[in-house]
């Protein structure tokens, strides 16, 4: 299968590449995931269709380099994920990969402004110098000022999730993966919020991976993934 | 940054850390005030007497005597013949005794004949003589002299007559009312059983039990206090006597030659090893009360780690959104650890806090209820390797709740089970 296969023949530097990607959890028969290619340049934005239960969440706790593969490898930009230790992936993570849960991404008890840049600290970087793109990011996002030093659960989950956006973007990370962080929303927030989401990540020059069951968000996408078809245990190995 | 969190999050559940911060407060100031207590116990009981080289009494255990003669506790089983006492009095290597007479009582407070020895040659606490905060030290047959703690607590004045009674119980049925003594003197605090005391000269006890004969007045015989003035006031018995001797290195040659003395069977001791004795006995129950109260902090870190473990289930969402910005699974461990350092030093400031201003507080009552004197620094050698201990105690329980952390960090990754 070959998904986000680039358009020419030329070598291309791939923001994430998946090679034979085989993992299972400990003591279960039969592959829990198995993707044998995947790869995705920069500024691509690929959309992951998958039921829960689909191996969903362990697909996005390997592209983040939470856990890794059993077998086969994963790059981001050239780094192979699988190599490296744990803290090495930790912080790769907090450098390079901007994460959106479906709800609930904000920590309760720091300030809107706190929370975009969390990740500064873990990243190695200076919270002051980032003060003025995380505003600047929560702007683009349509959060006004006054939001900005109140406390996380002040804000509608709408508000959230859009902080959460600029939490995610705010290294301009190589890659933002997005699980479902649309549920919470209804229709209409849900557009404005796609939208708003894909425009800050063309605009940081970051490569999307969006996974939800919502085929109605597809065609904000230019690429496709149907989960089911590397369902647990479908491919032999 | 981890510090911001770990303030944060604390303070975000401000409620049950109260909770948490104040068990621990009782735990932390429960064990250092009993830890200050005795040590300071043990100091004042010490020095309850110094100076002395042997306390002689008739033939007993040597805890007894002590107990009697010093600490006004329990009974003589016999007293020493007056023909003894200056007997030894004169043997040459004594430099001054004191002798005591015990057997009567002021409402509960011990009556002890003595002599004018007692206010010149009486030490504790180092080097302290008897000071007299009020009049003089007695002269005439029915003065008395009164411990502090009698006079604050009884309300007496100089110059107010109060009556003994016979026998050493709160309240006694035969009391010698005919012959009244007149308060001359009271003495400075001193922190020890002298400000029980009641003192009175030798010929006093004599002239109060001059009519009286096993323990009862004699019937139909009548003496009054004029009468007896006039009679021979030289003590029969005494109950016991302090030595000083002229030379320290001579104190277990007379010590021998006191216990093998052939005309009556005495027993005489070392004040220091008597003591220490003593205070080892006590010391059980002090220890026990130490081990009680590590028992109470002990519990309180439980509370505390139970609490944390508690929060667990509502942070799995915290931590998952830490791990999905590049939070290490450690990172997470020590952020709770930072927690359990953040809630412990709270607490062991305001223990102290609350310790020194309980002291502050309590020392009079102390002082004039229990003549136990204290002092109000709490921080010593000791307290501090406590204070170690609550820490060390706590960052080890802390150590559950973290590697739970720790746990959740790495297993669960980016998802939350709710």
């Amino acid at each position: 299968m070959k998904v986000g296969q680039p358009v020419t023949d030329k070598p291309k530097k791939y923001v994430i590449e998946l090679k034979n990607l085989r993992f299972r959890w400990p003591g279960k028969q039969g592959w829990q995931l198995a993707l044998d290619n995947l790869q995705l340049e920069a500024g691509q934005h690929l959309f992951i269709r998958g039921a829960s239960g689909s191996g969903k969440t362990t697909l996005l706790n390997l592209l983040s380099g939470i856990t890794t593969p059993n077998e086969g490898g994963l790059w981001l930009q050239q780094t192979p994920m699988h190599k490296l230790s744990a803290a090495k992936r930790d912080t790769l993570r907090a450098q390079q990969i901007g994460v959106v849960f479906q709800q609930l991404n904000l920590i309760p008890y720091l300030s809107v402004l706190d929370n975009v840049l969390l990740v500064a600290g873990f990243a190695n970087q200076s919270a002051g110098e980032l003060t003025e793109r995380a505003i600047m990011l929560l702007q683009h996002l349509g959060l006004n000022d006054e939001l900005h030093h109140q406390k996380a659960t002040e804000l509608s989950v709408g508000q959230q999730q859009r902080v959460a956006i600029a939490r995610a973007l705010l290294l301009r990370p190589a890659l933002l993966i997005a699980d479902e962080p649309t549920s919470a929303l209804d229709a209409d927030n849900r557009d404005a919020f796609m939208r708003l989401m894909l425009a800050e990540a063309t605009e940081s020059g970051t490569t999307v991976i969006f996974v939800s069951h919502d085929q109605a968000l597809q065609s904000f996408f230019n690429w496709h993934l149907p989960m089911d078809q590397l369902e647990q245990g479908v491919q032999p190995c | 940054m981890l510090i911001k969190l770990a303030r944060l999050s604390l303070w975000n559940r401000r409620g049950t850390v109260l909770m948490t911060v104040l068990s621990l407060v009782i735990s932390i100031s429960l064990l250092l005030g009993i830890d200050h207590l005795r040590h300071e116990a043990k100091n004042s009981f010490t020095s309850t007497v110094s100076g002395t080289d042997l306390i002689v009494g008739a033939r007993s255990g040597q805890l007894n005597l002590l107990l009697y003669s010093i600490f006004r506790i329990g009974n003589a089983t016999a007293n020493i013949s007056w023909e003894t006492y200056q007997r030894i009095q004169r043997h040459p290597q004594i430099a001054w005794t004191i002798p005591i007479s015990l057997g009567d009582s002021h409402r509960g407070y011990r009556v002890v004949g003595t002599n004018q020895d007692y206010f010149e040659f009486y030490r504790y606490a180092g080097q302290q003589q008897l000071q007299l905060a009020q009049g003089v030290i007695f002269d005439d047959v029915y003065d008395t002299v009164l411990g502090s703690e009698v006079a604050t607590r009884l309300g007496y004045q100089l110059g107010q007559e109060i009556v003994l009674a016979h026998g050493i119980g709160q309240v006694s049925f035969s009391e010698h009312k005919d012959k009244p003594f007149t308060v001359v003197g009271i003495l400075a605090p001193t922190g020890t059983p002298v400000d029980q005391s009641v003192h009175v000269s030798l010929e006093g006890i004599e002239a109060i039990h001059i009519d009286w004969q096993q323990g009862a007045p004699m019937p139909g015989r009548r003496v009054s206090a004029e009468q007896a003035l006039e009679m021979d006031l030289t003590p029969k018995a005494i109950t016991a006597f302090l030595v000083g001797l002229n030379s320290r290195a001579a104190t277990f040659l007379v010590q021998r030659q006191i216990n093998e003395f052939r005309g009556e069977p005495l027993t005489a001791i070392l004040p220091g090893v008597a003591l220490a004795e003593l205070w080892q006995m006590l010391s059980m129950v002090e220890r026990l009360l130490l081990v009680i109260t590590v028992l109470v902090l002990l519990a309180g870190l439980v509370g505390m780690t139970t609490t944390l473990l508690a929060s667990m289930k509502e942070r799995q969402r915290e931590i998952a959104i830490l791990r999905a910005v590049g939070a290490h699974p450690g990172t997470l461990f020590w952020l709770v650890q930072l927690e359990v350092l953040l809630i412990t030093l709270a607490s062991l400031v305001l223990a102290m806090a609350v310790l020194m201003v309980g002291l502050w507080f309590g020392q009079d009552l102390l002082a004039s209820r229990y003549g136990l004197f204290i002092g109000l620094n709490p921080i010593r050698d000791s307290s501090l390797q406590l204070m170690g201990l609550v820490l060390g105690l706590a960052l080890l329980l802390g150590c559950i709740p973290s590697w739970l952390a720790y746990r959740r960090a790495l297993t669960d990754g980016l998802s939350v089970r709710l």
